[in-house]
């Protein structure tokens, strides 16, 4: 397990030392839901209704951005291939991996959502649970993005491939991270819990099926 | 201890870039794998490693750990250094031997991690980050992983890649080193070492496709 800790400060300390992924994540973040209100108008109803489902399509693109780099740069230098002959199981070295994608992308993504939410006219009793949702929900994101990011390692111009792989996989997520927080500002309490388990069983399941499934992609792309 | 390939096969697309090879590598011995381009040496150490299905044949490493891969008891050192550009020089060799042995007492691995730094004359560069090596330099604190974790078997590709003739020859002082201590090392290169004692396993030419 030592080694599992090991890789995974090595990773933070690389994201948060080069700084480029998590900027950009943010920067995008940032940009798409500016220029919503651009282009839909300035109509603080209609913004406020589709605000929910904007932030999460808006943080589910930025997230990718970065996620094709999770094995790339490891490979390209050759660690990947010490890392697999460690010792550690390839799937926890996965697990490591993309741990530390959430840690480094989707946490402040989740953090800068309430901000970007005023920009949307987001209601105000929605704050906390889009946090709370957004929270539980993107480890599904890294843990699952760990799988296309695996299978498109070798690919040129993997980035697209790895969004048409990906995005289908997020549906579950999206649909009841956004149900919870509409269940939030509609004052239908009732509707909440429901929804967040659902989203808590899909990070879980992500948890496990996405390490598991991007060792065995990566073992084919060290052939 | 003893690395056994018998009659090994390996397909590499349509091509059986290695086919009913069989050879053995004793502790204590250093054994060179030469052949031209394309011969299937880069091919027959990433089988060895375990990255490679083999079609046919078997490989084993008798009296090693049965517990664990062969893979996994290796150094393998490669085309690519495995090191991180925004890390520095002792960074990058303090990963990998926290990574590779993570039982290791802290103390007793700080010191190989000095010692390693002072082998491979980069103690002066220590804290610079690995982007601002040159080519030999990087491909030194690439080996760094050697000595910084102990493995039995050394699994070496065209190691002596941009390295000076000095750095060759303390190269070479490392592995006579390693084999000395009852290690195994299999080397694939163009250049001798100049180790005394060492096997040479010369791999045909390119075949067509069969």
């Amino acid at each position: 397990m030592n080694a599992f800790w090991t890789l995974l400060k090595r990773d933070i300390r690389l994201a948060m030392r080069e700084g480029g992924a998590i900027g950009t994540a943010l920067g995008f973040y940032l940009i798409v839901i500016a220029m919503l209100p651009l282009g839909l108008g300035p109509d603080l109803n209609l913004l406020s209704r589709i605000a929910p489902g904007l932030l999460w399509i808006a943080l589910l693109l930025s997230a990718l951005l970065s996620l094709g780099r999770m094995f790339e740069t490891d490979y390209e230098d050759g660690s990947l291939e010490l890392l697999a002959i460690g010792g550690l199981p390839l799937e926890l070295v996965a697990a490591a991996k993309a741990l530390a994608h959430w840690l480094t992308t989707g946490i402040p993504l989740a953090l800068l959502a309430p901000v970007l939410g005023i920009l949307l006219n987001l209601d105000i009793a929605a704050y906390g649970v889009l946090v709370l949702t957004m929270l539980v929900g993107t480890p599904a994101i890294s843990f699952l993005g760990s799988i296309g990011a695996a299978l498109t390692l070798r690919a040129r111009r993997g980035g697209l491939l790895l969004a048409l792989l990906i995005l289908p996989l997020y549906v579950p997520t999206l649909i009841y991270g956004i149900a919870a927080i509409s269940s939030a500002t509609l004052a239908a309490s009732e509707a909440f819990w429901p929804s967040f388990l659902i989203l808590s069983a899909l990070s879980m399941g992500a948890l496990v099926l996405g390490p598991l499934a991007s060792a065995a992609a990566l073992r084919i792309q060290l052939q | 201890m003893q690395l056994t390939i018998d009659q090994l096969a390996v397909r590499r697309g349509s091509r059986l870039v290695i086919d009913d090879l069989s050879f053995s590598a004793k502790a204590g011995q250093a054994l060179l794998l030469t052949g031209p381009n394309g011969a299937g040496k880069t091919t027959l150490l990433r089988t060895i490693v375990g990255f490679i299905a083999h079609e046919r044949g078997t490989i084993s490493l008798e009296g090693g750990d049965d517990e664990r891969e062969i893979g996994e008891q290796s150094h393998y050192v490669g085309h690519a250094n495995g090191i991180k550009s925004g890390l520095s020089v002792s960074e990058n060799l303090t990963f990998w031997a926290e990574y590779l042995a993570p039982d290791a007492a802290r103390t007793e691995q700080r010191d190989r991690i000095f010692e390693a730094l002072e082998r491979l004359n980069l103690v002066s560069l220590e804290d610079i980050p690995a982007a601002y090596l040159s080519a030999g330099q990087k491909r030194r604190l690439g080996l760094g992983r050697l000595l910084v974790a102990d493995r039995p078997l050394w699994l070496l590709d065209e190691p002596t890649v941009s390295l000076d003739t000095a750095s060759v020859a303390l190269l070479a002082g490392i592995v006579k080193d390693h084999i000395a201590g009852g290690g195994l090392a299999v080397a694939a290169t163009h250049i001798p070492l100049g180790l005394e004692d060492s096997a040479e396993l010369r791999l045909g030419a390119a075949r067509a496709p069969a």
